[in-house]
């Protein structure tokens, strides 16, 4: 049994659960549907963009790369879920190579985050976004959304396992909203105060939210600073050294379960 | 060779000695019962002889194979059903052996042909595609006992698998175990319960503070503590019978329990004495909940 036929194994898993309780899922794109939505109409109107362009436009990429972030959340709950029952267990006590939990994990929340990406996409161009800029750039766009999800499911699952208690879980689902906040996702940092944009900035969220904008051709929001010269960059540069961090330690704390 | 062999097995954590020279000697075939109050070491135990928790200290072998160096083809060599029932509640039961059969690496059809043998040896066939989480206790926890047999083991592994089941589904349980056994698999039990040892096991180890501080068979270990208990029902002076007797009392039935030394006659002659009538007499071996409060109070002390 290889390591990545294992991991193809317990992801498959993953996706049956779909088609047992598809529920969970489609309210999860109904609640990204909602925020869309409550943003784009309800907030939106109020909300200019500095530099110009439409709103809805500018908060398209922005929700895109939200969800990307919230994708943490549900990874952690995940992987705790599996420790505190004992089904981690029974999979470490199994002749499987010892990445194939994790890469099990890797393939089923890249595959539901890729469909939740593409529901956000069509339900975008229902809305009036639209992409303006050429198909490469799009995939391009869609490629650097799909890796900061790629990184933060390193970090969920070095939460997932190190802190495997109910309360860790609830922490992560607070936690991210003002993550999410304190970024441009929604609104530019430069309607901020200074500091507050400045941190703002530096979200790693907000490099590829500006860096999906620039790609789909959208309003950035942003005329100065690191992120309007750099962005595509930061947003590669960004979930690389998060990923570079977070999988080791998340190695870690498998191998910490023998302890 | 023993099919599972520990020696002078130590884990520390931080200032507790979960195991503390634990030793274990079990033939192949057998239902081996590991016996002991909340915090002996037996999860402990079970996890360092499944390959989970790393050790400190000692040697174990599983199925012929050094649990340290080896891990893998011990893996390969066991099931294991921990304390909780661990199985995908959302998945179906098909589904669930289905799954872990193919990680045991056998090909869709095979694990499909083996699920279908295992939900049928389970009673588990007409709830095959329903749900885990509409399952009783009892049937989760046999789902969970069937998902360890997928590749017919040679070692299983159950750490306290009737903990929070109704009776009924401790039965179901119960004879699971007995048809894995006669099967030809060896199976460790971890248990607080005597009467499930009592029940399952040819041989008992008992464990305290991290390790086996009796071990026997049932029979020899009820042997160990002493000779046989004779309780006594009668009319008159009950406490002053106790006294001469050296027995204890039950005020509510109006009997007195003894331990039979110096044989049963000895007993008759001394209530004679004092002129009390018998009502009734009843010869017994001690109860393994008696040895097992002897054994670990002693260690206690």
């Amino acid at each position: 049994m290889t390591t990545l036929r294992a991991g193809w194994i317990i992801t498959q898993r993953d996706l049956a659960h779909w088609v047992r309780q598809p529920w969970g899922p489609v309210f999860g794109l109904l609640f990204s549907i909602m925020l869309l939505l409550v943003f784009g109409f309800l907030f939106g109107g109020a909300i200019n963009v500095p530099g110009g362009g439409e709103y809805i436009a500018y908060l398209l990429p922005g929700m895109m790369a939200l969800s990307m972030l919230f994708g943490v959340e549900s990874t952690a709950t995940a992987m705790a879920n599996d420790a505190r029952k004992g089904i981690t267990d029974r999979f470490r006590a199994m002749p499987i190579g010892s990445a194939s939990v994790a890469l099990g994990r890797v393939g089923a929340d890249m595959t539901n985050s890729a469909v939740e990406l593409l529901v956000m996409l069509l339900g975008g161009l229902a809305v009036g976004w639209r992409i303006t800029g050429d198909p490469a750039s799009a995939a391009l766009a869609v490629l650097l959304l799909l890796l900061l999800r790629f990184s933060m499911l390193w970090i969920g699952i070095f939460i997932g396992l190190r802190f495997r208690g109910e309360g860790a879980t609830s922490a992560v689902q607070v936690l991210v909203w003002p993550i999410g906040f304190l970024s441009t996702a929604i609104v530019s940092a430069e309607t901020m105060p200074g500091w507050l944009g400045a941190i703002a900035a530096w979200n790693p969220l907000s490099a590829t939210a500006t860096a999906a904008r620039e790609l789909f051709g959208n309003p950035t929001g942003v005329t100065g600073g690191v992120l309007a010269d750099h962005a595509v960059w930061l947003a590669v540069a960004w979930p690389v050294l998060l990923t570079a961090v977070f999988a080791p330690l998340s190695a870690r704390a498998y191998r910490r379960l023998r302890a | 060779m023993d099919t599972l062999f520990a020696e002078g097995l130590r884990k520390r954590y931080g200032d507790l000695n979960a195991l503390d020279g634990f030793d274990l000697h079990v033939p192949a075939g057998v239902i081996h019962g590991l016996l002991g109050p909340n915090g002996a070491g037996k999860t402990t135990a079970v996890k360092a002889l499944t390959t989970l928790i790393d050790f400190d200290g000692g040697v174990a072998r599983v199925a012929g194979f050094d649990v340290r160096t080896q891990a893998r083809r011990v893996r390969a060599s066991i099931g294991l059903i921990g304390q909780n029932a661990a199985v995908d509640e959302i998945l179906g039961g098909r589904q669930n052996l289905v799954m872990f059969g193919r990680l045991y690496g056998l090909t869709k059809t095979d694990a499909r042909t083996r699920a279908d043998e295992l939900l049928d040896t389970f009673g588990l066939t007409g709830a095959a595609d329903r749900a885990v989480s509409t399952y009783s206790g009892g049937m989760r926890r046999r789902l969970d006992i069937a998902a360890g047999l997928v590749l017919t083991p040679a070692v299983l592994f159950l750490d306290e698998p009737t903990t929070g089941l109704d009776p009924r589904g401790r039965n179901e349980v119960w004879t699971s175990i007995r048809e894995t056994a006669a099967r030809g698999t060896t199976v460790l039990l971890t248990t607080q319960y005597l009467d499930e040892a009592d029940q399952l096991a040819s041989e008992i180890s008992v464990m305290n503070h991290g390790r086996v501080v009796a071990e026997g068979s049932p029979e020899a270990l009820k042997r160990k503590i002493g000779g046989d208990r004779v309780t006594i029902t009668l009319h008159g002076p009950l406490d002053e019978a106790a006294r001469a007797l050296g027995g204890t009392v039950d005020a509510e039935t109006r009997s007195i329990t003894v331990e039979v030394t110096d044989g049963l006659a000895a007993i008759v002659r001394t209530l004679d004495a004092l002129d009390v009538a018998l009502d009734d007499l009843q010869l017994r071996r001690p109860t393994l909940d008696e040895v097992f409060l002897t054994l670990t109070e002693k260690e206690t002390v």
